[in-house]
C-alpha cells in the first residue's frame, strides 16, 4: 500500500565555510582549556568535519582531536580513549564537549608527564569554526517512492545535513528522515528502523545506501 | 572556455546543482575583483579561471587592475618577501612610494562591487574608497612569520575590511576582522592534470631520457633550497641500497631567485655518479610536468617551507602516493598513513618512500584515498562554492544561516 504524505519532504542542502578563530594549542594543557572554552561551533568542526571531508573512506580516520593528539603529540592512550567516545549517545555539544574535556583532564592527572608533550613548529592544533549555510534545493517528495529516487540524487551533503546536523546541532531529537517518515507518513517501524542506525559507523555514502534499503526491504513488508 | 558542465563527469551533477542554487542567492551583486597583473602569477592563474565560471553561474564578477609602476612593483616585491620572512630593508622612501601609487589608484579605479575582492597587498590600499559596500581581503601569502613592521604596515588597512581570507590556519594573525579558510585548488581539466594518452607519457618520458625498466620516484619544484632537492637525493640514496628505482627531479629557476642556478648546480653535483637520477630542467609545459607526475610510482615533496604545495593535490588526483613533509598547507591535502605519508626529516622521508615501494598495495590504496580527498576538498569546484559562501558570510554573522 502507498502512503502519501500529509506534509511533503523538502531536501536541504548544508554548505560550510571555515571560520578561523586564532585559538592555537600546541600542548595537551592548552587543548583541554581551549576546548572548554571554544564555541560549540568550533567543537562541532572538530568532531564532525572529517565525516564530509573523508565521506569516501571505507576506515575514515579520527576526528581532528583524536588525530592531533594521536600523531602530533603520540598520546596514543588518550587517542585510543577519545576514539572510543560514542558521539551518538550525546544530544548536545556541550554534553559532547564535556566528555572530552573531562577524559583529557583523567588522561593528564594519571600522565602527569604528557604535560610536557610539544607539537612541533607548523603542527599546532587550530581551532575552526563551522558555519553552515542551510539551503532548501528544488526537490519536493510526498511519498517513500519519491523520496528513495531523490535521496539517490542529491548530494552527500544534504544527507550529512538531514541526519547529523538536524540532530546534533539543531538539536533535534531524531533525524529528519525519521521525523518526517513518522509524523506525516504514519510509517512508525520504518521511522524508527532508520533513527535506530548508528550513522557515525557508515560513510556518508554506505548512509544513503542504508536508508535505501531499510526503504526498500519496507516496500517488501507491507505488499 | 570551460564550462561548469564540464565538470560534472568529475564531481557529479547534485554538486554542480549546489552550486546553481548557491549562486542565486547571489543575484544582483557584482563581485569586483582587484589584484596586481593580469597575467602571470598564481592570483592571476586563479581569476582566469574562477572569474568565467562564476560568469557561467550567472554572477555579475568582475576583474580589474591597479597600475603600478616598475619603483611600485620593487616595493611590492620587497614586501611580499618580508611577508615570507625573508629581511629586506625597507625604508621611508619605499613606503612612500607605495603610498603614492596607492593614492593614484584611489583617484584612479573605478568601485563597482557591491563586494570588492581586493587581492594580496598591492591594491590593499584602495580601502580607502569603502563606502557602505563589503569588502574583503584575499592573502595569497603565508604570513605566519612575517616581519613585524612590514605586517604592521600592512595591518592598518587590513582592519578597515569587513573580512579576510587565508589558505590554511596557520597562516592567519591576530585580527580584529572575521578570518576565513579558503584553501587553493587545482583545475582537472587543464593541461597540468586532465588525462593524458599512454603515448604523450611515453614520449615525454623519451624526450628527457628516463627508460621506465624501474618504479620512479618525483619530486617537481622548481630548484630552491626550500624545496630541499639535495634531501629528496638523500632520502633517494637511503632507498636505493635496498630497492631499485629511479628519481627524477624537475623543475625550473624562478626568474626572480639568483640562487636558483646555484641551487641547481649543487643537486647536479649530488646526483653526479648516479645515472638513475634525472636532473631535468623544465621549460614552462604543464603537460611535461602532468606526464611526468603520472609515469611515476611516488611523488615526494620534501618541502622545507611550503606556500600552500598545491604540486601535491595535483600528484594525489593522479591518484599517485605521496610522502611529504608537514609543513604549510600539506597537512590540509594530506592525512598521515590516510591519503599520504608525512615526514619530518630525510630518514622518515627514507623510510616512507621504502614503506610504499615495498607495499604497493599500500601505495595503490593511499593513492585512490588520496584522489577521492581532492575531490572532494581540492578542486575548483570547491573553490568556487567556498567564495560563494564567503560572499554571502557578508551579510550574515551567525555561524548558523538560512538562505
Amino acid at each position: 500500500m502507498k502512503y502519501k504524505a500529509k506534509e511533503p519532504f523538502r531536501f536541504y542542502t548544508r554548505l560550510h565555510l571555515s571560520e578561523l578563530t586564532g585559538l592555537r594549542a600546541a600542548t595537551l594543557g592548552q587543548l583541554l582549556k581551549l576546548i572548554k572554552e571554544a564555541p560549540d561551533s568550533c567543537i562541532y568542526h572538530h568532531t564532525h568535519r572529517f565525516l564530509q571531508q573523508y565521506q569516501y573512506l571505507s576506515c575514515e580516520p579520527p576526528n581532528d582531536f583524536v588525530y592531533w593528539v594521536n600523531e602530533i603529540l603520540g598520546e596514543r592512550g588518550l587517542g585510543e580513549k577519545l576514539l572510543n567516545i560514542d558521539t551518538i549517545q550525546y544530544s548536545s555539544i556541550s554534553e559532547l564537549r564535556e566528555k572530552i574535556a573531562s577524559t583529557i583532564e583523567e588522561h593528564l592527572r594519571k600522565n602527569p608527564l604528557a604535560v610536557f608533550k610539544f607539537s612541533r613548529n607548523q603542527e599546532e592544533f587550530h581551532f575552526i569554526k563551522s558555519i553552515s549555510f542551510i539551503i532548501p534545493t528544488d526537490y519536493l517528495v510526498y511519498d517513500l517512492d519519491g523520496f528513495k529516487e531523490i535521496l539517490r540524487k542529491v548530494t552527500l551533503d544534504s544527507v550529512y545535513f538531514h541526519v547529523f546536523e538536524a540532530r546534533l546541532r539543531l538539536g533535534e531529537k531524531t533525524n529528519d528522515f525519521s521525523n518526517w517518515i513518522d509524523s506525516s507518513l504514519g510509517q512508525k517501524e520504518l521511522a524508527d528502523r532508520i533513527s535506530k542506525l548508528n550513522p557515525y559507523t557508515y560513510t556518508l555514502e554506505e548512509l544513503r545506501s542504508k536508508i535505501i534499503s531499510l526503504v526498500e526491504e519496507n516496500d517488501i513488508l507491507s505488499i | 572556455m570551460t564550462g561548469i558542465e564540464e565538470y560534472i563527469p568529475i564531481v557529479g551533477e547534485p554538486v554542480v546543482e549546489d552550486l546553481k542554487l548557491l549562486s542565486r542567492k547571489l543575484k544582483g551583486k557584482v563581485i569586483q575583483n582587484i589584484n596586481s597583473t593580469a597575467v602571470g602569477g598564481g592570483v592571476a592563474e586563479i581569476l582566469t579561471r574562477m572569474v568565467p565560471l562564476l560568469n557561467a553561474l550567472g554572477i555579475d564578477a568582475r576583474w580589474d587592475v591597479i597600475k603600478g609602476g616598475e619603483r611600485f612593483f620593487e616595493v611590492t616585491k620587497k614586501i611580499h618577501n618580508a611577508l615570507h620572512g625573508r629581511y629586506e630593508e625597507i625604508n621611508r622612501y619605499d613606503l612612500d612610494v607605495f603610498r603614492e601609487t596607492s593614492r593614484r589608484n584611489i583617484e584612479d579605479m573605478d568601485i563597482c562591487g557591491d563586494i570588492v575582492f581586493v587581492h594580496d597587498p598591492q591594491p590593499i590600499a584602495l580601502i580607502a574608497k569603502k563606502t557602505d559596500n563589503k569588502w574583503l581581503w584575499r592573502c595569497h601569502v603565508d604570513v605566519s612569520n612575517s616581519y613585524k613592521g612590514v605586517w604592521n604596515f600592512l595591518r592598518n588597512y587590513i582592519v578597515d575590511y569587513d573580512s579576510a581570507v587565508f589558505s590554511a590556519p596557520g597562516f592567519s594573525r591576530k585580527l580584529p576582522i572575521r578570518q576565513f579558510l579558503i584553501s587553493p585548488s587545482i583545475d582537472p581539466l587543464s593541461d597540468k592534470n586532465k588525462e593524458l594518452p599512454q603515448e604523450t607519457i611515453d614520449s615525454v618520458l623519451d624526450k628527457y631520457g628516463v627508460p621506465r625498466d624501474k618504479p620512479i620516484i618525483t619530486q617537481i619544484s622548481r630548484f630552491d633550497r626550500l624545496k630541499d632537492p639535495v634531501g629528496v637525493i638523500e632520502a633517494y640514496l637511503q632507498v636505493r641500497k635496498t630497492c631499485d628505482c629511479r628519481l627524477i627531479l624537475a623543475g625550473g629557476l624562478a626568474e626572480d631567485d639568483p640562487e636558483g642556478v646555484e641551487v641547481f648546480n649543487e643537486v647536479k653535483r649530488k646526483a653526479k655518479g648516479s645515472k638513475d637520477i634525472h636532473i631535468l630542467l623544465l621549460p614552462q609545459s604543464d603537460i611535461d610536468v602532468n606526464a611526468l607526475q603520472r609515469a611515476s610510482s611516488i611523488i615526494i615533496q620534501k618541502s622545507i617551507r611550503e606556500g600552500f604545495g598545491l604540486t601535491v593535490a595535483e600528484a594525489l588526483w593522479k591518484a599517485k602516493p605521496v610522502v611529504a613533509s608537514n609543513v604549510g598547507g600539506i597537512s590540509l591535502q594530506i592525512k598521515h598513513k590516510y591519503s599520504g605519508l608525512l615526514c619530518h626529516s630525510i630518514k622518515e622521508a627514507g623510510l616512507a618512500l621504502r614503506q610504499f615501494l615495498e607495499n604497493p598495495d599500500y601505495a595503490k590504496k593511499l593513492g585512490e584515498n588520496g584522489r577521492e580527498h581532492i575531490r572532494n576538498n581540492f578542486l575548483v569546484t570547491r573553490h568556487i562554492r567556498d567564495y560563494m559562501l564567503l560572499f554571502l558570510s557578508l551579510y550574515h554573522n551567525d555561524s548558523l544561516v538560512y538562505l
